[in-house]
């Protein structure tokens, strides 16, 4: 995973709650074998809207989702937050996120920062007033700025810590590769192996 | 590892739990747990792989980790390209992603394959006082032999793969007591839907449980694997049975099993793993082996069954309104009335198999019932072996010729009816007495009807064609002893 310090890229105000995951990738999508390429799967049945916010040139790129309260509800499939990330989102801003779909996206790299609903309003009327503006997300200080308007968002620290540090769990495991060898060297002789086949 | 024994007595799953303890987790953090045995299948793993590619990491210990084909696999005309696209796409990618990290493949065809719970136990590579993981929730069985196994998402899947170890945060501990003599008939299936019934489907959430007593104890090993791989039916992460003389026994000179110095290492700390006395478990629950009838479900989850003797419960019976709607809906969708007799409800199908009930011990009690005997008219009945080597071995007893002579089909091993990833479905509306796991709305096909069962109440069901025990069935002169 990449370190996440600061990132800056244009912002789509996506003005729904309760966005659940099978909206952000319908089940259809989920009997494929790869972990990557789900971009196309995002929002899939949305995208079919020629209004949909993603379908405007103004937000073609856009990298940071504004989006109302209770995102991410429902079904726990991780590939809600792989078919964000593929997309080239790498912030979600909400006033209020489904705890499992929290928990996926801060094992992918996905900022999921909580502003407050009146501040999220702000936003969502700075971005319509300039369509395609940039906004600019700072991890360390936990602040979005756009325009005139400056937030601070909520993360919880350890997940934070892990962002920061570009740590995905594995990578976090691996800190401890040191313990892991240690273990191993004194892990008993009659212990299962699968290799050599016999 | 027993690098310091602590002084307080201590449950079954806090030994193995502290004896594979990386790094002791501080401040609310998760303890980082080592993983002995990683087990692999077509379905939970393709995205496991695209990570560690996408790092650049290997799979570190090519010698933990096993995988086989099941969930998708036929169980007729295997030497033939499988038929649908979604299943072959994910069969041909484990064979890639196997060859390219270089893990071992039992693939279809290969006398080692077959489902994954019934494969690691067959191979010795399943012990007691290990940690075992695999991407199925089923994981569960591993447990009856005094070893801590559970299921894991796909993320968990990489992170195991990439470095042997899960960060994870102590389960709670459930004691499951059950003392006393079980009937004839009444065998180790219904003592689980049982407990089930009685904890309700999701009464082990957040537990691992711990089967002992008696009757436990009196269990084979095929008995205690059915047992524990249906802990996560209650909920529970995992289900576990201190290891004894049945259990190393069952391990002994099986292909992976530990010899000479090793073995006798093994036994002698395998000794010290049974719960010490005075070990503090979070809950405890108690059933009576002696007054158990064999099981069978009436609705559309595991905690649904009753006795076969009693009858269709009436939703207006239960004070919990959320219970009370569940029925409602469970009836409907079964098509069923209250207060009809289990007994006679008539069945169009009846499905032996599953890592539930799939080993030669379940094939040998259900050939025992069918023997010199016909199906009911009309009824399709499809015995499925757990493993390639189970079929062989089936063969070789001569149970083949008992099942078709009967009128069961004979297939290959797979996962198979269970859960119908492959062409083995129920077709809308019709009700199968199947020894699988889950009865939940479409499980076994869209729109099917599914009652577990034992093998031995599949086995009667099967030559009535309505749910029975064997006691239901005439007598009949014995040929001979099976």
């Amino acid at each position: 995973m990449e370190k996440f310090s600061s990132h800056t890229g244009v912002a789509a105000p996506l003005k729904r709650s309760a966005v659940d995951t099978d909206q952000i990738i319908p089940a259809v999508y989920l009997k494929r074998v790869t972990k990557t390429g789900f971009e196309d799967a995002l929002f899939a049945n949305w995208r079919q809207d020629p209004q949909f916010v993603l379908n405007q040139p103004a937000y073609s790129g856009a990298s940071i989702l504004v989006a109302g309260p209770d995102f991410g509800t429902g079904s726990s499939r991780e590939h809600a937050v792989w078919a964000l990330r593929d997309y080239g989102f790498k912030v979600v801003l909400s006033p209020k996120f489904a705890d499992i779909f929290r928990g996926n996206a801060g094992k992918q790299g996905l900022v999921t920062g909580v502003v407050a609903e009146s501040e999220i309003e702000t936003i969502w009327a700075a971005l319509e007033a300039q369509p395609g503006i940039e906004m600019t997300v700072d991890l360390g200080a936990r602040t979005a700025r756009v325009g005139d308007v400056q937030v601070t968002f909520d993360i919880d620290d350890y997940t934070r810590w892990r962002l920061l540090e570009g740590l995905d769990d594995i990578g976090l495991t691996l800190r401890n590769e040191d313990k892991i060898a240690q273990f191993e060297a004194r892990r008993e002789a009659w212990r299962p192996r699968t290799l050599p086949v016999r | 590892m027993s690098m310091q024994i602590p002084d307080r007595p201590r449950t079954l799953a806090e030994k193995v739990w502290e004896d594979h303890l990386v790094v002791k987790g501080e401040d609310g953090q998760p303890d980082l747990i080592y993983i002995d045995l990683h087990l692999v299948h077509e379905v939970t793993s393709p995205q496991a792989f695209d990570g560690l590619r996408a790092e650049g990491r290997p799979v570190r210990r090519l010698d933990l980790t096993i995988a086989t084909e099941d969930h998708n696999t036929p169980t007729i005309d295997i030497d033939k390209p499988i038929a649908d696209l979604t299943s072959r796409t994910q069969i041909e990618t484990l064979r890639r992603n196997a060859e390219e990290f270089g893990v071992r493949l039992h693939s279809l065809g290969d006398k080692e394959q077959g489902i994954v719970h019934v494969v690691g136990p067959q191979l010795g590579l399943t012990m007691p006082g290990i940690t075992v993981v695999c991407g199925d929730s089923h994981t569960s069985t591993h447990g009856a032999f005094g070893a801590m196994a559970f299921g894991i998402g796909t993320s968990e899947v990489e992170h195991v793969l990439a470095t042997q170890t899960l960060p994870l945060k102590p389960f709670k501990t459930m004691a499951i007591t059950v003392e006393g003599e079980l009937k004839p008939g009444v065998s180790a299936k219904d003592i689980i839907l049982a407990v089930i019934a009685k904890i309700g489907a999701n009464g082990g959430q957040g537990y691992v449980l711990e089967f002992r007593g008696s009757a436990i104890r009196s269990l084979s090993m095929e008995g205690r694997m059915t047992i524990c791989n249906m802990s996560i039916e209650a909920g529970a992460r995992a289900g576990m049975v201190a290891p004894d003389e049945t259990t190393f026994e069952y391990v002994k000179g099986r292909p992976h099993a530990p010899t000479g110095q090793d073995w006798e290492d093994a036994v002698a700390y395998w000794r010290t793993l049974p719960s010490d006395e005075g070990a503090v478990y979070d809950a405890e629950v108690f059933l009576d082996a002696n007054e158990l009838e064999p099981f069978v479900t009436w609705g559309t989850n595991p905690g649904q069954g009753v006795s076969l003797n009693d009858v269709v419960p009436d939703p207006a019976s239960y004070d919990d309104p959320n219970e009370r709607a569940a029925a409602e809906r469970a009836l409907e969708y079964m098509a069923l009335q209250p207060g009809t007799p289990m007994k006679d409800v008539a069945v169009d199908a009846v499905f032996m198999g599953s890592c539930t009930n799939s080993r030669i011990e379940d094939l040998r009690q259900f050939a025992s019932i069918v023997r010199g005997r016909k199906k009911a008219d009309g009824v399709r009945v499809m015995v499925v072996p757990g493993s390639a080597r189970v079929r062989l071995e089936a063969e070789a007893e001569g149970l083949d010729r008992i099942f078709t002579e009967f009128g069961a089909e004979w297939r290959f091993a797979g996962c198979s009816m269970c859960l119908g990833m492959n062409p083995d479905q129920l077709a809308p509306g019709e009700r199968c007495a199947s020894t699988s796991n889950r009865n939940f709305e479409g499980r076994q096909g869209k729109g099917g009807r599914t009652h577990l069962v034992s093998p031995l109440v599949a086995a009667a069901t099967a030559v009535l064609g309505r749910l029975a025990s064997p006691s239901d069935l005439p007598a009949f002169e014995k040929v001979e002893a099976l």
